[in-house]
């Protein structure tokens, strides 16, 4: 331990439903080291100063995705910035912008689930395959047209940084279409025709207009401004292919 | 700012999400800020297609009519608004072909994957190729 403790001052958007009708800022003065993540600070604040404290984690180490939030106004997850970073101005802590706050830090994943769900994340074979027929096989090159999106790990720190999403919750948004494209650009899978149903639908490659900051604000090196923007490509050939005989839509 | 009333009645036991307002969103951050400047520059390139398509339909008056729209382009006021929408396409060439890369599907060469940066270079480059070329021709014109 240094001989000189060094604090920093953290504040809280803060809303209890059941005493507060709108969020609160609340500052906690916050007893650090060099090797403390947000995270922990949050966390010496429930132990040592105000229990009653709500936030969602789990990992600490950046792969479960529970403790995105605002930090100073930019999405990040809490276990992965240090409070050393923010020393001495201080930091602002908020739950994920866009989502509706249910207490304190945590926010509602209600809509985001139900969307995740909606696209079908998971590979759907495209003929009935017995475990005789052994494992299946794909080139590096196969392998790389999806690997970078399949590292999501649906922290939602992309909804947070979307304005469209934000404006407009039909918007399928960034992650799930980013899951979407993430199946349908694997080789194995044979569920591209149902998933780009959605994909196609004004909810979804087409509600975004290419602000492209869930690219900048993933922890996890996707691209879903990238996954949902070729696709824009592909659906307007698929409408405008859907008139020449033998092509198209129904494919 | 309000709480969703609908929200707050859906859900039972004591739940009452806190849905925060999206006004001034794009003052939040600066990349928010660069990503509306992008969008506007679209007005000065609406513009000036209507400017350019403004002359096309004097030429079609007789010779008179598109002298006169040219002598107007020679105005001070027709100068600033050059400058400006010159300063502007800058602007929009550049912010484009940075989210080009975005927009293309994973592309390789020689075996290899076409980097983001080698996309935006190679678009930023035959933009200016074409502006030279263009403004090679214009001045053997004219």
């Amino acid at each position: 331990m240094p001989d000189i403790e060094k604090f920093i001052e953290i504040e809280v958007l803060r809303y209890r439903p059941e005493q507060e009708s709108e969020p609160v800022l609340q500052s906690f003065n916050v007893p650090f080291t060099d090797d403390m993540s947000v995270l922990q600070g949050l966390q010496y604040i429930k132990d040592h100063l105000d229990g009653t404290l709500s936030f969602r984690w789990s990992c600490r180490m950046a792969i479960c995705g529970s403790c995105g939030m605002m930090i100073d106004g930019k999405p990040m997850l809490s276990c992965k910035t240090f409070l050393r970073d923010y020393h001495p101005a201080g930091l602002r802590v908020e739950a994920l912008a866009h989502m509706p706050i249910e207490r304190d830090l945590i926010v509602s994943a209600e809509d985001f689930i139900t969307k995740l769900e909606s696209i079908k994340p998971y590979i759907i074979a495209k003929e009935p395959r017995a475990v005789s027929d052994g494992e299946y096989l794909q080139t590096p090159r196969q392998r790389e047209m999806y690997e970078q999106y399949s590292s999501c790990i649906n922290c939602m720190l992309c909804y947070a940084a979307c304005p469209q999403y934000g404006l407009d919750k039909d918007f399928t948004g960034p992650g799930v279409l980013a899951l979407l494209h993430r199946y349908n650009a694997d080789s194995r899978d044979g569920g591209a025709a149902e998933r780009l149903e959605l994909g196609y639908a004004d909810e979804g490659f087409w509600g975004c207009t290419a602000v492209g900051y869930c690219s900048v604000v993933c922890p996890k090196g996707v691209d879903p401004a990238n996954a949902i923007n070729q696709n824009k490509m592909n659906s307007a050939i698929n409408y405008f292919t859907r008139f020449v005989p033998g092509k198209g839509a129904e494919k | 700012m309000s709480a969703t009333g609908s929200d707050a009645r859906r859900h039972a036991g004591g739940r009452r999400p806190y849905v925060r307002s999206m006004d001034g969103w794009w003052k939040r951050d600066p990349y928010f800020i660069r990503y509306m400047a992008r969008e506007a520059t679209a007005i000065f390139v609406a513009a000036y297609a209507i400017v350019l398509l403004f002359g096309l339909y004097r030429l079609s008056q007789g010779p008179a009519a598109y002298d006169g729209w040219l002598q107007a382009l020679k105005s001070p006021l027709s100068l600033a608004f050059h400058l400006a929408a010159l300063a502007t396409f800058v602007y929009h060439t550049w912010s484009w072909f940075n989210i080009m890369p975005k927009t293309m599907p994973i592309l390789f060469a020689g075996g290899k994957r076409v980097t983001p940066a080698a996309i935006t270079s190679a678009g930023l480059a035959a933009a200016i190729v074409m502006c030279l070329v263009i403004f090679g021709i214009v001045w053997r014109i004219a």
